[in-house]
Formats: C-alpha cells, structure tokens, sequence
C-alpha cells in the first residue's frame, strides 16, 4: 500500500445522500474472481444515465469525491472501496460514513474523511463554479482545498496513522515478523503439516 | 465446573444474572419447552443471551454466509465471498488475564488453546496475534486473496499448513466433462491456477482426497486437538470436535492468514453447552444441535466459543461431534469446541497427517491437558437433557425455528415478540405450511443426504442401515452425496453404493452439492426437501426451494414413507404389517 500525505485531483460533487454499497457497487459485480478491474462496475446502476455527475467531460477523471451524508452504508462488501479506487478516486468526504465501509477504505488505502455537512456544500459550491477543478486532500493537516477554500475533515488517528505510513492490514501484522518467526521455531514437531503429501 | 449460573464473573458478561419474569416467549423456547429439553432454569439465560443478541445476530445474519436472499444461488454464494465480514469485533473475553504463562488461574479448553497461539498479546485494546496452524483453502473465497498478494508481490508465507480443495462448485455427476456454468468453472479454474502460481498443495475434482473441504481436513488426519484452523467458510466450525479452534473467516483475513499464517483477534467469550443423559435409539448429534439451536435462537451464540460437553457429548463420536460443532455458527457462534478424549485419539491414530512415533506421544501428552480446569468459568452456560430428546426438524426459514418431529407446525399467533412472530409468519407462508399440521403429515418431494453437516462414513452408513432392502417412496427425489472422494470409496467397499442404488436413490460424487446448489444439484421452485445439511434459508437449495432440516436417520425414514418420519415410524409400520398379516 502506498503512503498518503497530500493527494490531489479532480474534485467531484455526487450530491446525493445515502449512497449504500449497493449502489456503489451492485451485487452482480461480485462474482469476479479478482480484487481489481471494478472500475466499469462503480455506480453501475447510474453510469448509463448521460446527467450522471461521472458522464460529464470535467469530471471524468475524479479523484476527490465530495459526497452527501451516509457514504457507504449497507453490506461489508470490500468491492466498494476496489470500484472506488480502480475508478481512480484517492479520497472520499463526507458528512457521515458507513462504518464497515470506512473501516475497509482505511484497509485498502482510500482515505475517507469526515467533513460537517454546510462545508460538504460549500465544496460543492466551489466546484460547481468552476467544474473540474481539482482539490488537494491534506492528511497531515486535515484539510481539503478547492480554489480559495480550504476546511478540515475529521479522520481517527489510527487510520491516519496507517494511511501516512501506508500501512495495509498484512503490513501492519508483519511488523510483528521476527516475533512470527519466533513462535514457529517454537512450534512443536506433532503440529500438522500438509507438506510433503503423505 | 463452574456453578450453572448464567452469570459471567468479571467485566465482559453480557448474561445479566437475574431469572426474567416474562415469561419464555417465542417459538424457540415453545419448541424446547415441549421437548423438555431444559433441567435448570437456564433458560433465562438462553433467553437473555438472545433478545440481548438479537439486534447483532440480524446485523451478522445480514452479512453471513450465502444469507442474501434476493440472489439466487449462484449470486448469493459469490455474494458471501464478497461479503463476508470482517473480523468480527466480539466484546473482549479473556481479557486482562496474564496469558503470558497461562498458569495459575484455571481456564477453559478455549482460553488453553488461545493462549497457546499468541504471537504477540494485544494491549491497550488492540487485538492478539494469533498463530494459525492449519488454512483450508476452497475456490469460492480465495481468488481475490491470491489477486491481493499478487498484486503485493507477497508469497504464501507456509505452503506447508496450506492445503486447498474444489468443493462448492464441483459436479457430482459426470465429473469428467468440462463444468458448464461458467461462474463455477472460472472460480475452479483459478484456484487451479492460483494453486499453480503459488505452489500450494490442491486436490481437484477426480483426486482421491478432493471433497468438501472439511471432511477433508479430518480424514487427512490435519485436523487434530490443540490447534488454531481458518478456512474461508464459516462450517470451518467443524474441526472444533477434535479440540481444535477452528473459525471461518472472510476473503480479506484469508489474504492475511496466506501472507503472515496469523490473525489479529480479540478474544471470544465463553460459553458451555451441557448436554448430560443417552440418546435414546434413533436420535442423534444432528438432532442435539437442532434442538441447542432452536433453544438459545440463530443469535444465541453471538461472539462466544462454544464448548459442548456432558456425558451425551462424551459419548458421541468423532464424526457426531464434527455435526454439532458444523452447526455452532448456526447458532451465531464463532466456533463450536469438544475436549479431546480416547475417542478422538483413536479417530486419528494412523490417519495419514497424524502425529507418529514419539510426536505422537509428545502430542497426546499435550492433548490431555487441553480439558477445561475444573473450576474455569465460562461467561454463560446453557443445559439440555439428552434423555428426552426427539428427533429434531425444522419447519421454517432458520435453523432456530425447530421442533420436535412428533409436535406439529407452531402456531405464529401465540409468538409475543413482534420480530420474531413476522419472520415465523413469513417463514410459514415461504414454506407453505399452516400451523397445527403435524410435521409427519408433511409430504416431501425430495430428500438430500449430504453437506459438510452429515456426509462422512458414518453418516453414510447410518442411512443405509435404513434403507437397506427397502424402496424409496413414489416420486420422491433421493439423492446421495458422500463429503469426499474417498468416503465414496469407502462406502463403495461397503456395498453402500449398492444399498443406495437399489433403494431407487441417486449415488453421487463428492461435493457440497444439494448444500447450496451453487453446482446443478438444486431444489425446482417450491420443491420440498428433507435435507441433511445446515441452512434452510429461503432459496438455499434452489430458487424457491423449501428445505426442512433433519439427521440421516429421518432422511432414511423420510425418503422411505414420503412424508417426514422417524425411525420409530417404521418399525410401527413393520408392527402393523405383521398384525394385519
Ligand atoms: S457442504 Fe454446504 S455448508 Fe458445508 S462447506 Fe459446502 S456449502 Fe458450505
């Protein structure tokens, strides 16, 4: 996993509330047999309709998602947070998020951060006024800027943590690898084993 | 032993300690009322644990395996590789004990076998590491964790406590042609290739050892007391009747366990499910966690390992206690546990991956210590009375929603919780069934006898005992299914096959199969079976499938009579011939 601390790019209004993984991703999207390649799968449901935000020429090429309240709710499915970042997307604000779903963004690298719902409008407002403008997400600072305005978003320490030391689950664990290796010169001989075949 | 309170000592309880004044409510208790099954008045506790729990087990039912109703099979099993949940955040257990020698204060089988795998202790409320000893790998939830350490450029860090097998998806008929859905081949096809790529040990369909993947485990002889397993499937409860801590885990945690063989975890809780008395003949394992089931609700279980123990259960083999352990997850429980005795010594000696020469001594040594200390405390206990048991089936939607086979349809009107009267009256109408029809006036159109639940040698041999020399009724399905490769073989040295056969049932290749129809092998619409697996979720067995839940022995009595029957039933119908000749 890549290490975060300023990311910048096209900044996107999707001005809708609630958007659960569902609509992130619907559900026939599942049965793939990779963790990449979800890209055409991201609001599926919404991507055949021309006036979707994403179908528009300046925002094409999102990378900062400028969300309404309630991002993510619904099922644990992880392909919400791949489909967001096969997309392209870096980051995510929101006034609120589903909490498996911001769970699982901090997991896989995209960063999701907690803004109060008038600075969510305010972004929008900035945007609007010049569509495919882009934003630049600090997590050092815990800002977000867009042309003139700058606010702050919130984001737990932990996840900060890990996101600025790119820091996957697996990365985390493997930190503890000379005390792993300890435990198994330990491990007693009975221990099952399936190699080789017997 | 700890005193049969419901009381948990110390922080952490969730089981307040107070006999509750409502009075037993709801189907689940009805059923275990009218079968007896409670000799304390533990049932506050079941009580307590579930209407405490019930909000979390919605939430974990919602997120559970294969539970997504509105897909279809297909969907709904690759809907469960994609969202299976996380590790689950279960209050902490264990906690604030010095693990560090486990001396000293008495513990549980499960706190004995936790304390043994600790890498690093979590502290400040972060989780243990815990070594892995076994990872059971199946087509359906690894494609994505082998994607993921490719895309890392991570190996598999023990090919050697790694050992996958196709199971969900394989055919059980024809098993030499190409598979013709293409979901199941392009899963198959990359684990092939992902077991290839990354060099870890794969039996594919045709191989002596290929089958669901936990009989497999066992009948290698890998499964064995004392040991963490992990498999991507939450049945990995099975190998919980060796001793074992086995839980299943999602896609992501199966990454993690290729990478790093450990787990961040926060301990479980505690519970005891004591099942004390003999089972009278004709009932079995399937029919005590039917009936534990039924009693503390699809959520009773919710963040605890259970530990089944008494004298029934330390009469039980090896392969009944594999049966009750499968279904501890349909009790919401992470994990389901039996302390290792002489029966499960005897199980594995000279299985091919068991312990020899002085490890196998060095080993027992070590296994006979893993009993619960006499004085350990669990942070809740549940009682049931094994002598009074009947053969247990299920008339709705759940695994909880069970009675007695000599009871009749409960009726959802005299249900008090609102929740649970909708989902019995919505189970009712999926199954059309109308309450007071005595269960063994219900016709089936199919039988099942399979699944990771109920498909080793034993089981195989229990059904036959039955059908033996007899006919299966008129324009019932029966279908056969042994959990692997080489339980088939076995059955066919026995004459099983035959057995089978000339009752007019299907004698079939190894594989999850009628479990879920994620294979062809699925119920019509509004088909009717009597099944010998795990889930009778709407849908589970086909699109519209209604799915009654059952032992070996009542799918044998089942396919036999036509409609849903005991072993006892026969022999009155042989009385009855005899008298009337
Ligand atoms: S037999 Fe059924 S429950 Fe068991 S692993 Fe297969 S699908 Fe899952």
């Amino acid at each position: 996993m890549e290490k975060i601390s300023t990311l910048t790019g096209v900044a996107v209004p999707l001005k809708r509330g609630n958007v659960d993984t569902d609509q992130i991703i619907p559900a026939v999207y599942l049965k793939r047999v990779t963790k990449t390649g979800f890209e055409d799968a991201l609001f599926a449901a919404w991507r055949g309709d021309p006036e979707f935000v994403l179908n528009q020429e300046p925002y094409k090429n999102g990378k900062v998602l400028i969300a309404g309240p309630d991002f993510g709710t619904g099922s644990s499915r992880e392909h919400a947070v791949w489909a967001l970042r096969d997309y392209g997307f870096t980051a995510v604000l929101s006034a609120r998020f589903g909490d498996i779903f911001r769970g699982n963004s901090g997991k896989q690298g995209l960063l999701t951060g907690q803004v109060d719902e008038a600075d969510i409008e305010r972004l929008w407002a900035a945007i609007e006024a010049q569509p495919g403008i882009e934003a630049t997400v600090d997590l050092i600072e815990k800002t977000a800027t867009v042309g003139d305005l700058t606010v702050s978003f919130a984001i737990d320490d932990y996840t900060r943590w890990r996101l600025l030391e790119g820091l996957d689950d697996i990365g985390l664990t493997l930190r503890d690898e000379a005390a792993i290796t300890e435990f198994e010169s330990r491990r007693a001989s009975w221990r099952p084993r399936t190699l080789p075949v017997k | 032993m700890s005193t049969p309170s419901s009381s948990a000592p110390g922080a952490g309880s969730e089981v307040p300690n107070e006999s509750s004044d409502n009075a037993p409510e709801g189907v689940d208790t009805a059923a275990a009322d009218s079968a007896s099954l409670d000799t304390v008045a533990i049932d506050t506790v079941a009580i307590d644990i579930r209407e405490l729990l019930r909000a979390d087990a919605e939430a974990a039912a919602a997120e559970a395996e294969f539970a997504d109703t509105d897909l279809d099979a297909t969907d709904a099993a690759a809907a469960e590789a994609a969202d299976a949940t996380p590790a689950a955040d279960p209050a902490p257990a264990f906690d604030a004990q010095d693990t560090g020698a486990g001396a000293g204060r008495p513990r549980t089988l499960a706190e004995k076998v936790w304390d043994d795998h600790l890498v690093v202790k979590g502290e400040n409320g972060s989780p243990d590491l815990l070594y892995i000893d076994l990872h059971l790998v199946h087509e359906v939830t690894s494609p994505q964790a082998f994607d993921g350490l490719r895309a890392e450029g991570r190996p598999v860090r023990r090919l050697d406590l790694t050992i996958a097998t196709e199971d969900h998806n394989t055919p059980t008929l024809a098993i030499d042609k190409p598979i013709a859905d293409l979901t199941s081949r392009t899963q198959i096809d990359t684990l092939r290739a992902n077991a290839k790529e990354f060099g870890v040990r794969l039996h594919s369909l045709g191989d002596l050892e290929q089958g669901i993947v936990h009989v497999v485990g066992p009948q290698l002889g890998l499964t064995m007391p004392g040991i963490t397993v992990v498999c991507g499937d939450s049945h990995t409860s099975t190998h919980g009747a060796f001793g074992a801590m086995a839980f299943g885990i999602g896609t992501s945690e199966v990454e993690h366990v290729l990478a790093t063989q450990t787990l961040p975890l926060k301990p479980f809780k505690t519970m005891a499910i004591t099942v004390e008395g003999t089972l009278r003949p004709g009932v079995t394992a399937k029919d005590i966690i039917l009936a534990v089931i039924a009693k503390i609700g699809t959520g009773g279980g919710q963040g605890y390992v259970l530990e089944y123990r008494g004298s029934a259960i330390r009469q039980l083999s090896v392969e009944g206690r594999m049966t009750i352990c499968n279904m501890s997850i349909e009790a919401g429980a992470r994990a389901g546990m039996v302390a290792p005795d002489d029966i499960t010594f005897d199980y594995l000696k000279g299985r091919p991956h068991a312990p020899a020469g002085q490890d196998w001594d060095d080993a027992v040594a070590y296994w006979r210590t893993l009993q619960t200390d006499d004085d350990a405390v669990f942070d809740a206990e549940v009682f049931l009375d094994a002598d009074t048991l009947e053969p247990f089936v299920t008339w709705g939607t759940n695994p909880g929603q069970g009675v007695s086979l000599s009871e009749s349809v409960p009726d959802p009107s005299t249900i008090i919780d609102p929740n649970e009267r909708a989902s019995a009256e919505r189970a009712l109408e999926y199954m059309d069934l109308e309450a007071g029809t005595p269960l063994k006036e219900i016709k089936v159109d199919a039988v099942f006898m399979g699944s990771c639940t109920n498909s080793r040698i034993e089981d195989l041999r229990a059904f036959a005992s039955v059908i033996k020399g007899q006919k299966k009724a008129d324009g019932v399905r029966v279908m056969v299914v042994p959990g692997s490769a080489r339980v088939r073989i076995e059955a066919e040295a026995e004459g099983i096959d035959k057995i089978v056969e000339e009752f007019g049932a299907e004698w079939r290749f190894a594989g999850c199969s009628m479990c879920l129809g994620m294979n062809p092998d699925q119920l019509a619409p509004g088909e009717r079976c009597a099944s010998t697996s795990n889930r009778n979720f709407e849908g589970r067995q086909g699109k519209g499938g209604r799915t009654h839940l059952v032992s070996p022995l009542v799918a044998a009595a089942t396919a036999i009579r036509g409609t849903l029957s005991s072993v006892s039933d026969l022999n009155e119908d042989a009385k009855r011939e005899t008298v009337g000749a």
